[in-house]
């Protein structure tokens, strides 16, 4: 059965292939660091069921010290080819230059489409926790099967080409990772069920109104501080969902479960802890401002927010 | 007695961020803090970073994407998105988000989450297309709307799948809610809860195309 380890090694590969093309940019004066980041990275997906605990700790302190130093850079190369070259290959490929990148999106597609609604979940084949990302995996691979075939690059262009992307991104594409293992130590110390009592100390008697408010508030700030909505719910629902929205105001739990952790999202939105949606692709698209996405989703989500309290209070209420 | 100290780890993650301290220095200080004051000893902090660390590997897979995008861009694919949208009439900015919105919204409604995203779509695709139609209303770009625009590709996207998935009944919220509540024996299942996504769902899509309507107007006028 292919699983999540069939991915990890995969993964590896990549990263020892951005850490190959890291120390090849000469144009980059860190770029030994660079190096050096993304072979650690390797080293986590091949052997980090073998480190142990502690041996992964002491990686993941590695992996900041070389971040925090600032041993980590950029090259100032745009890309192996020139803007008149790429015009050039634009104008000649056409269109069909998409076909290799859709690829990708399509074998998700399609991948997902047979695997929960054909008997093909019933082979065994693939392990169901893993399958869109063995999806994602194989998708990659044939697009640069495809793409090699098709446009013949010199060998090394996925990898010069791959770790010119990476290194824009730089120390942020582990950032998501790291926020998960915060998590893990904010649970570990109990930081959910203090926040839990304290907004539950907040509930105002007899005002459903308000009691809706400190209800999507607290999912709101919760949610900006564990960076996920899926960590506030549980607390959120356990100090005023369920007590006093379900059990003694009377409200329909589904639209107080279901909007509530929307209103939750609201706050993904808002926060630099969900560093996968508003940080990375801050670095992805190589804006100035790291929290440049974070400032334009802030309108969309207090928006948004308003109306979340308002569905709940209406549909969960008086419906 | 509740023990507030571990609290301070948060404090210490909001002051890092509001600096602009490195964000990964940041996270790993605020960890080690949080688990001392939780009482835990070093060694053990340590492990259960490291446990939790390597437990989520998965979530840095979505790299693997890149060597594929960087090599298409090599050959033009941003030039030839740019190009495409600057043949065809009445792109705008604000246009081309909106149907990208409404897409992003349907296919997560359907289950189909990973289509998308900032490495898969928005990077390649949809930013430059976006940049170019820009561009088509309002000239050459200053560097304050160029980021703006792009920025604003990438929060369509997120508010795309957000306010799309919990419409799905197999994604992993709509089971969380589920669980959490059956846990105080209240039993409901995924359709109860998912067509309760339905109404936020509209309205997050009313909101946004309207400020991206507003983005078209703002990039008409300055030109």
């Amino acid at each position: 059965m292919i699983n999540l380890h069939w991915l990890y090694v995969l993964a590896g590969a990549v990263f020892a292939g951005f850490a190959i093309g890291s120390a090849r940019d000469e144009t980059n004066p860190n770029r030994w660091g660079n190096a050096v980041f993304w072979l650690l990275l390797t080293a986590s997906f091949w052997f980090g069921d073998l480190f142990g605990d502690i041996g992964n700790g002491i990686l993941v302190l590695a992996l900041v010290a070389i971040a925090g130093l600032n041993l980590i850079g950029r090259g100032s190369k745009q890309s192996a080819s020139s803007l008149q070259e790429r015009e050039e290959s634009s104008t000649r490929h056409g269109n069909r230059l998409f076909l290799p990148a859709l690829i990708i999106p399509f074998t998700a597609f399609v991948g997902t489409l047979l695997f929960n609604y054909t008997p093909l979940k019933l082979l065994n084949l693939i392990d169901p926790k893993a399958v869109t990302l063995v999806l994602l995996g194989c998708g990659v691979i044939i697009a640069l099967v495809v793409s090699y075939v098709w446009l013949r690059p010199p060998a090394f262009t996925a990898v010069d080409e791959g770790s010119r992307l990476m290194n824009g991104v730089g120390w942020a594409a582990v950032l998501p990772q790291m926020l998960a293992s915060l998590g893990v130590i904010f649970a570990a110390a109990g930081v959910g069920t203090t926040i839990g009592s304290i907004v539950g100390a907040f509930i105002p008697q007899g005002s459903v109104f308000l009691a809706v408010l400190v209800y999507a508030l607290g999912m709101v700030v919760f949610t900006m501080i564990m960076g996920n909505a899926f960590a506030a719910f549980p607390v959120m629902a356990a100090a005023i969902g369920v007590p006093i929205l379900i059990h003694a105001d009377g409200g329909n739990p589904a639209v107080i479960g279901a909007v509530g952790m929307l209103a939750g999202f609201c706050g993904t939105l808002m926060t630099p802890m969900a560093a996968n949606f508003n940080i990375v692709p801050a670095a992805l698209l190589e804006l100035k401002d790291q929290y440049g996405v974070i400032r334009v989703q802030v309108p969309t989500a207090l928006a948004l927010l308003a109306a979340n309290i308002l569905i709940l209070y209406v549909a969960g209420f008086h419906m | 007695m509740i023990d507030y100290w571990p609290l301070l780890g948060i404090a210490l993650v909001v002051v890092g961020f509001a600096l602009r301290f490195n964000p990964l220095l940041v996270v790993a200080v605020a960890a080690i803090v949080t688990g001392l004051l939780g009482r835990m000893p070093f060694l053990k902090v340590l492990a259960t970073l490291g446990h939790g660390f390597n437990e989520n590997r998965y979530v840095t897979i979505i790299w693997i994407i890149l060597p594929v995008v960087g090599l298409l861009e090599r050959y033009g694919l941003q030039e030839r998105a740019r190009a495409l949208i600057a043949g065809i009439r009445g792109a705008t900015a604000g246009r081309l988000l909106i149907v990208y919105l409404a897409v992003r919204q349907i296919l997560s409604a359907l289950g189909l989450t990973t289509v998308a995203g900032h490495p898969q779509t928005v990077r390649p695709l949809v930013a430059p297309m976006v940049v170019a139609a820009a561009e088509k209303q309002h000239g050459e770009l200053d560097e304050a709307t160029s980021e703006h625009v792009k920025a604003m590709s990438a929060a369509t996207d997120n508010v795309g799948l957000f306010f799309g998935e919990d419409i799905f009944l197999a994604i992993a919220s709509i089971l969380l809610i589920q669980g959490s509540l059956a846990s105080f024996g209240i039993q409901l299942t995924p359709f109860q809860l998912s067509v309760w996504a339905i109404p936020t769902a509209i309205c997050a899509f009313l909101i946004h195309s309207t400020r991206l309507l507003l983005l078209d107007r703002r990039l008409g006028r300055r030109q």
